[in-house]
């Protein structure tokens, strides 16, 4: 059985990456991808602690067994709301767009003093 | 308690008074306000009267008689009550008030009854009274403080009643300033008070003095009775607070007459009569009140021998007058003091009025020099005032000789006084004959210089001097009215004038009856009278430190032996009077071109002297000027414009500041945003782990 630290390991990696991703590319679309990746590095770490409690057996502070789905449902909300907010910041891409003529972030800076 | 005899409805009666004209007179006509005004100061007075009369000593009603109609402090132990005080004092206090507040109020109808603003007037003076009664009829220092913080305010309104006119404005806030000084050794006696009898009621306070032992609370009462004289001073106006009072004869003459003569300025006496029990304890205290009334008296004296302002000379008169009353209270002849009091009452206020009167008949004008021979064309007002001036140059058997022979001899007599006070004393009365019959003759005698009886209105206009523009323009305003009477120029005043004159005349005359001293075959009544409130001197006296002092009362038992001494004295004051009325009579009527050449042998002292001894410029350099220039540097410049502008004026450009800078935090570069909600996220992820490690 693959260790718990393993999932980690790749969960955190994947999210630094988003997180650099969304820091340094300039492009939106690129930008809005890492935020995909970050919103994936969570599920991941997700599912593999409710995996591990699934399988050692772990109590909650309030005494009671770890109900051996929690973990997998908080995965569909993220993904149901990931899909939702995909669909919002597309929309807002394509009019960003269709005003700025351009989708580098840096030229979208209105909101300054 | 036997009786209950409604002390509050004394002062609440004017005070009504004064709000319905205050707050309606302005739709009244005349006739309503003078109607309002009267009635409720005439039930004043009769409430005061009845209420003096059914408390009378030896009737049922126990004095000192205390009413209280409610609590108005009540901090934990400390309570002031709305409490009301009548007792032999009180009861001279009160009907003298009324009553000569009453008489000024009928003078009034007459005396403004040209002038504009006529409900304000009364509203004040009805005002005045109800701050005057609460101050006489209280029975606890504070409440007493109420009024005399109020009479304040009633005189700051009517010395500036034309406030059109600078000077009167000006004249107002120095009263008030000034006043304000002494207010504020008056406050630190009551705080001192408080502290060691936790209480500003008279008989608890009184009482705690009485039990203290001879030796105790000498360093405490000393600096107890100092705060209040000093306060007392500048009420009274004493040296060195006396400056206000020549200024405040800016205000109406019947204002000078009531709160500047006959009532408020006696507050101060009034004071330290009632707390005898402190000062009495505290004989170095009253060593500096006997001093201070000392020089007051001789200072003053000196001054109004130079004015040529008729009112200016019966201001300085007043200074002197009180000081007299001073010097009485500091030997410990608080009878005396009242009486005097009482009777300065009588004649100030019908001096004043007559002045009044005088100014009203010449057309507003002030100035002596110009007057003259009104002797025939007002003869009513001659008369009274022929009877105020004897009355205080003191000549028998007119009210200020017995009075002023009573301070002397007991100046003379009293372990506290001296040869010196006395003799300075006795000088004074010299010199208040010879300016208060220097007055009588400029005015009275010789030619009236403002021009011929049939000199008309034109002519009193022009030679209207300056510095009496306003009074002599509303005055020559009411000669155009007047021009029904007839007469043309000068001429008597209406009856409604003369009738309180007359009744003050009257008082002149009998006033001092009620204090003749044994050694002139009388009884000394008012001494008697008033020796109960005096009662706790005597007591304490006795075990004074000063051993052998005299008690307040001892007019009564101890001039037996000494009979023909006090005639001597009184003699010798009866003499220098009439020296006062020769040098008078020489230099003002005999050979009226000797005081010009008088002065100018001694131009020096004469110009120091008609200056006032430069005092007020003396204190404009010594006190005002030092305190503007701090004032300006330090507190405006320095502590206001510097630390407390600063302060804020310096939050404002900090957060500007911490803005400005914080603003480039907000690029509207959307990664550098997120770069620091990530740096922000890892710092919270920092902090937990942190924390889980310090676990």
């Amino acid at each position: 059985m693959v260790p718990l630290s393993w999932y980690l390991i790749l969960s955190a990696v994947l999210f630094c990456l988003g997180v650099l991703g969304f820091l340094l590319k300039r492009n939106i679309i690129t930008i809005f991808m890492s935020i995909e990746l970050m919103l994936n590095a969570v599920n991941l770490t997700f599912v593999a602690f409710a995996n591990y409690w699934n399988a050692h057996g772990g109590l909650l502070p309030s005494g009671k067994p770890v109900v051996g789905l929690s973990g997998h449902v908080f995965v569909f909300f993220v993904m149901v709301v990931a899909a939702a907010e995909a669909a919002v910041g597309l929309a807002i891409i394509i009019a960003v767009f269709r005003t700025r003529e351009t989708l580098n972030v840096d030229r979208v800076n209105l909101l300054k003093l | 308690m036997t009786e209950n005899l409604h002390l509050w409805a004394i002062p609440l009666l004017p005070l009504a008074g004064a709000a319905i004209n205050g707050l309606l007179g302005r739709h009244f006509k005349n006739a309503v306000v003078s109607t309002v005004a009267l009635f409720f100061t005439a039930m004043s007075f009769g409430w005061a009267a009845w209420a003096v009369k059914s408390a009378w000593p030896g009737g049922n009603i126990a004095l000192p008689h205390t009413e209280t109609v409610g609590t108005w402090i009540w901090a934990g132990k400390f309570t002031v009550p709305f409490g009301f005080y009548l007792d032999q004092l009180s009861m001279i206090m009160v009907l003298v008030v009324t009553g000569v507040g009453f008489l000024i109020h009928i003078y009034s109808v007459g005396y403004m009854a040209h002038e504009g603003g006529y409900y304000r007037f009364f509203a004040y003076l009805n005002l005045f009274m109800f701050f005057m009664l609460t101050l006489v009829l209280a029975n606890n220092y504070l409440l007493m403080f109420v009024g005399w913080e109020g009479v304040g305010l009633a005189s700051y309104l009517l010395i500036g009643f034309f406030f059109l006119k600078d000077s009167a404005a000006d004249a107002g806030k120095k009263a008030f300033i000034v006043n304000r000084i002494g207010d504020f050794a008056f406050l630190i006696g009551m705080f001192l008070i408080i502290q060691h009898w936790g209480s500003l009621n008279y008989d608890v306070v009184f009482n705690g003095v009485s039990q203290l032992s001879p030796e105790a609370g000498w360093g405490l009462l000393t600096a107890i009775a100092l705060c209040l004289m000093f306060g007392a001073a500048g009420k009274s106006a004493q040296v060195p607070l006396y400056v206000w009072l020549p200024d405040a004869m800016e205000g109406p003459t019947p204002v000078s007459a009531l709160i500047h003569a006959a009532t408020m300025v006696t507050a101060g006496i009034y004071m330290i009569a009632r707390s005898n029990a402190i000062f009495s304890r505290a004989p170095h205290a009253l060593e500096v009140v006997a001093i201070i009334g000392c020089l007051t008296a001789i200072f003053a004296a000196t001054m109004g021998m130079a004015q040529t302002d008729i009112k200016r000379v019966l201001a300085y008169s007043t200074v002197s007058q009180l000081g007299y009353m001073f010097l009485a209270c500091g030997v410990a002849a608080y009878s005396a003091a009242i009486f005097h009091l009482m009777t300065h009452a009588f004649f100030k206020a019908l001096l004043f009025l007559g002045a009044g009167s005088v100014i009203h008949a010449v057309g507003g004008e002030q100035d002596m020099r110009r007057m003259g021979g009104l002797r025939k064309l007002i003869p009513r007002t001659f008369w009274v005032v022929t009877i105020a001036t004897i009355a205080i140059a003191g000549i028998p058997p007119f009210a200020g000789f017995f009075s002023k022979d009573e301070i002397l001899g007991q100046v003379f007599a009293s372990p506290h006084g001296g040869k010196i006070l006395w003799a300075v004393g006795l000088l004074t009365a010299g010199l208040t004959s010879f300016y208060m019959f220097r007055l009588w003759f400029m005015t009275f005698f010789g030619e009236l210089k403002l021009g011929s009886v049939d000199v008309g209105e034109e002519a009193h206009k022009a030679s209207a001097p300056a510095h009496a523009a306003h009074d002599a323009a509303s005055h020559a305003h009411g000669h155009a009215d007047d021009q029904s009477h007839g007469h043309g120029g000068v001429h008597e005043s209406p009856w409604i004038m003369i009738a309180p004159l007359m009744v003050l005349a009257l008082f002149s005359i009998v006033g001092g009856w009620v204090g003749v001293p044994a050694s002139m075959g009388g009884h000394n009544e008012i001494g008697n009278f008033l020796s109960p409130v005096m009662h706790a001197s005597t007591t304490a006296k006795i075990v004074a430190v000063e051993r052998g002092s005299e008690a307040a009362g001892h007019q009564t038992e101890e001039p037996k032996e000494n009979s023909s001494e006090e005639l001597m004295l009184a003699g010798t004051s009866v003499l220098v009077a009439l020296i006062g009325f020769y040098f008078a009579w020489l230099l003002y009527y005999k050979r009226p071109e000797l005081p010009d050449r008088i002065t100018a042998k001694i131009h020096g002292i004469y110009l120091l002297v008609l200056h006032k001894y430069y005092v007020d410029e003396g204190y404009g350099q010594l006190i005002v000027k030092p305190l503007l220039a701090l004032s300006t540097v330090v507190f405006w410049r320095g502590v206001d414009q510097g630390v407390i502008d600063g302060l804020v004026n310096g939050a404002g450009s900090a957060s500007k500041g911490i803005g400005g800078e914080l603003r480039r935090i907000q690029s509207g570069n959307i990664r550098s945003y997120a770069a620091w909600v990530a740096i922000g996220g890892a710092a919270v992820i920092a902090y937990m782990i942190w924390i889980g490690v310090a676990k």
